[in-house]
């Protein structure tokens, strides 16, 4: 299953890429909720996969009976997958917030922090 | 510990000087003067034990782990320069206190020399070639400072400027060509790398040469780097006097006779020495005669000095290492009196423009002695130290193994501009009609003839009883510089009628001729051509680079941070799939698995469902579309995770997507669709960038899959977690067991966000809207 998901992987990243370098802020979101659900896979797949072994401890055991699933990487994703949520959170309102602001939610209109470089001589 | 001692006595008098000037007033020069006058005499008390041949040496820990000490070494060589600066340094400080009398910033300037006098001290004392080379920086930065005295000129402090950039990066250099030297040799003891062989059989040879020759070359001021020098006039005169003309400068010169004995020797280094000297020479003597300003007449004088030494060490013979020890001695006499002349002349007339001075002897009847005392020796007029050293460079040029003849006339030529500069300087301002002048002069006080006085006597002095200091020390000298320790031999104003005295009187009277025409052919086109040639080009070469360089940063910063988002993110990626490609490509190779047997036929469907999903979000025209889309993508994500074993990650990832869902439908209301127009060129350029990255991480991730994995850290969790913890759920008990301090870290990211949030939504209702009403 890993070399699909690697697959799948792969063409997330593309997707989401794409729409970070576009001019409507909304895509760009919308490529951050890709990328970071990308993320999160690509972390799972790496740390290799097995169906159906969650990792439990039965009742009665002190230790996993057979074998189980890699948890480390699970314990990671899940707080990945919670950080992840409270960045789109705020940038999705930010993004809101800037449209109120700037009524604008065009990328390359938004020049208040960095204008536009002037072009004429230094000095004298 | 004495020659450490006397090296920090200097630093810490020099921290101390602003205070002193307050408590002494006046004569603060006069006090501060003792310091170097004391350890001058320290220096002298060493003779005996270095003219018998020994070498002192001193070594302190500084940076053991690297090898760098803090390590002296008194030979010859060393000890001349140590007897300059400070005998010369002691009038300076005279000089000083007499020449910036009343100035406001005078303690300033006190702690500035005394500074630049201890790293110089430094740079000729110390044995360890990076100890070295932190002095040397030190006197670029103290040159520094003293150039830009004036700071409130523009002028002065665009020549401080020009001096510290061109000496400095001549510096860094260096630096790495000592780095090479030392690779070479094994040791960073400049003592030790005597012993060294094989130095010029080293492929390293060559690049490490042109790095310390790119530093000595600039700190002396050789050609074409020579313009920083008459710009380095802006400083105070007894600066110029001080470091522009007796010892800073020298620097350079020092270090190639330092080295002569390791790296010299190659034909390169004679072809390179001599020929940078050699023009060095004629192009600094005849720029002199371009110039009415007596400071920059002496700066250019300096200038052919330097290229003398330079060329001198480069020829690499017997008489020539005599030569150069002599000519350096008498140089920095005869030249350190001279520029202290010609700042009192400044000072009491008013003027350094020659065209307006004369008769000036009447009224500074000591000043205008001395002046000629000095310019004798300057001109090489028997019986002066002068006569002798410059004997002594005749009688090189002409030993010397390949192309005497060229190199004799140069000499030759360069000194007949030089017998006619010392007119300039210590003749016309002093006889002839008395012109008026802008300030009333009359004659200056005692400190500021004092140090002319004893240059200049002394300079007549060892020219009528050389045994005072031929086997002494300038034999030692001779012998460091040439790697030659039993090299003893006595000077004499005498050598019979030989074709070194015939030049001599040659060239003397060919200079009283050129004085004579001065004033026809100063304005004319030949030396005014040569002028603007060879003083204004290199200096225009180096404003162009600098202003060059300047616009390329401009260029560079429009286009790296043309504040675009899409731009920084295309730089980024651009670089990420280049390193990470490369690496991936040349390092490891990339893998292709062909197994896809053992996956079941509705995860094809799922994974499907995902791509397509995604797609679809990327190509929606409405939000709705979009949040639907997405919804989709991300349950079958949850999915994937109930299938593969992770029923914690996926709850929390259905939780997580149904929020998000409502989220981004609840904004994408209040904002209204946009069409956005797009070149079909940029989309086609985001498209590559973006499926480049794509393909990336897809290969990586197959060649990481390809990798053994090692299940260390999840065996530990999974022992420890029922045993240590109590917990049955792993992932659980590792989020808030073993790993609860990032949980904790997590709950207050999102606490923050939430804070943001609520900030952005209800806080300050517009900022922007409110700047602009």
């Amino acid at each position: 299953m890993e070399p699909l998901l690697a697959i799948v992987v792969g063409f997330l990243f593309a997707f989401s890429i794409y729409l970070l370098l576009r001019r409507n802020l909304v895509r760009v979101v919308i490529g951050v909720i890709i990328l970071s659900n990308a993320v999160n896979l690509l972390f799972f797949t790496v740390s290799r996969i097995d169906r159906g072994i969650p990792p439990l401890i039965p009742a009665g055991e002190y230790v996993p009976v057979g074998d189980i699933a890699n948890p480390l990487p699970q314990a990671l994703i899940l707080t990945a997958i919670v950080i992840g949520f409270g960045l789109l959170a705020f940038s999705l309102v930010l993004t809101y917030r800037a449209y109120k602001e700037l009524g604008t939610i065009d990328v390359d209109e938004m020049r208040e922090a960095e204008p536009r470089p002037q072009l004429k001589k230094e000095g004298k | 510990m004495a020659i450490l001692l006397s090296v920090v006595v200097i630093f810490l008098v020099a921290l101390a000087a602003p205070f002193l000037n307050k408590l002494f007033k006046g004569a603060a020069g006069w006090v501060l003067s003792l310091v170097p006058l004391s350890i001058f005499a320290y220096f002298i008390s060493l003779i005996p034990l270095v003219s018998a041949g020994e070498v002192i040496k001193e070594s302190h820990v500084w940076v053991s782990y690297l090898g760098i000490n803090m390590s002296f070494y008194v030979d010859g060589l060393s000890l001349l320069f140590a007897l300059i600066i400070t005998g010369v340094g002691t009038f300076i400080l005279i000089y000083g206190g007499g020449y910036l009398h009343g100035h406001h910033q005078i303690g300033r300037f006190y702690l500035s020399v005394l500074l630049f006098m201890g790293s110089m001290l430094g740079v000729v004392l110390a044995d360890n070639i990076i100890s070295m080379f932190v002095f040397w920086e030190l006197t670029s930065i103290s040159s520094y400072l003293l150039i830009g005295f004036n700071h409130e000129k523009e002028d002065s402090r665009k020549a401080a400027l020009q001096a510290l950039l061109v000496t400095g990066s001549g510096g860094l250099a260096m630096l790495a060509g000592a780095i090479i030297l030392v690779q070479i040799t094994g040791t960073m003891e400049m003592s030790e790398m005597l012993n060294a062989t094989g130095v010029a059989e080293s492929p390293l040879y060559l690049g490490m040469l042109i790095l310390i020759l790119a530093g000595c070359f600039t700190k002396s001021a050789q050609f074409p780097f020579h313009f920083w020098l008459p710009g380095a006039m802006a400083a105070p005169t007894p600066v110029s006097a001080y470091l522009h003309s007796a010892t800073m400068v020298k620097a350079g010169v020092y270090l190639m006779a330092r080295l002569n004995p390791v790296i010299g020797g190659t034909e390169i280094w004679f072809y390179t020495l001599t020929s940078f000297g050699a023009a060095t020479m004629i192009i600094g003597a005849w720029l002199a005669l371009c110039h009415t300003d007596l400071k920059r007449v002496l700066a250019y004088s300096t200038v052919m000095a330097l290229g003398t030494l330079t060329m001198l060490i480069g020829m690499g013979h017997e008489y020539a290492m005599k030569a150069a020890a002599v000519f350096l001695l008498g140089h920095s006499m005869y030249k350190g009196a001279l520029f202290m002349v010609a700042g009192s002349i400044d000072h009491e007339a008013g003027t350094r423009d020659v065209r307006m001075l004369g008769g000036l002897r009447k009224l500074m009847p000591y000043t205008a002695t001395f002046a000629a005392i000095a310019a004798l020796s300057m001109a090489g007029v028997a019986p002066m130290l002068g006569f002798i050293g410059k004997e002594l460079v005749y009688e090189a040029a002409l030993s010397v193994h390949a192309f005497p003849l060229v190199l004799i006339t140069i000499a030759v030529v360069a000194n007949i501009a030089i017998v006619a500069s010392c007119g300039i300087v210590a003749i016309r301002p002093f006889y002839g009609e008395q012109k008026e002048t802008p300030k009333h002069a009359h004659e200056a006080p005692i400190s500021m003839w004092l140090g002319p006085a004893f240059l200049s006597v002394f300079s007549l002095v060892f020219g009528v009883l050389p045994f005072l200091i031929d086997q002494s020390i300038i034999s030692k000298a001779s012998a460091a510089i040439g790697g030659t320790p039993d090299l003893v031999f006595s000077l004499s104003l005498w050598h019979g009628i030989n074709a070194a005295l015939i030049l001599s009187i040659v060239t003397f009277l060919s200079g009283v001729g050129v004085y004579f025409i001065w004033d026809k052919i100063r304005d004319g086109a030949g030396l005014q051509g040569f002028g603007k040639l060879f003083g204004q080009v290199p200096e225009k070469g180096y404003d162009h680079l600098l202003s060059g360089m300047l616009s390329f940063a401009g260029i560079q910063t429009r286009f790296f941070q043309n504040g675009n988002l899409r731009y920084y993110l295309i730089t980024i990626l651009g670089l990420t799939i280049a390193l990470f490609g490369f690496t991936l490509f040349t390092q490891s190779g990339t893998v292709i698995p062909t197994d896809f047997s053992s996956i079941y036929a509705y995860e094809w469907v799922l994974a499907l469902v995902i791509v397509t999903s995604a797609f679809v979000a990327l190509r929606a025209e409405s939000g709705l579309v979009a949040i639907a889309a997405l919804g989709v993508m991300g349950y079958s994500i949850a999915l994937i995770y109930v299938l593969f074993s992770a029923p914690d990650l996926a709850i929390t990832q259905v939780l997580v997507e149904t929020l998000t869902v409502i989220l981004v439908a609840l904004v994408l209301i209040h904002i209204p669709k946009a069409k956005m127009q797009v070149k079909p060129s940029s989309k086609l350029r985001d498209g590559i960038i973006a499926g480049s990255v794509g393909l990336l991480v897809t290969l990586i991730l197959f060649a990481v899959l390809d990798l053994e994995f090692d299940p260390y850290m999840s065996e530990f969790f999974a022992e420890n977690s029922y045993v240590i913890a109590k917990g049955r759920n792993i992932v659980n008990v590792i989020l808030v067991d073993f790993r609860a301090l990032d949980t904790l870290g997590e709950i207050v990211v999102i606490g923050v966000a939430g804070i943001g949030i609520y900030g952005l939504i209800k806080l300050g209702k517009s900022v922007l809207k409110k700047e602009e009403a």
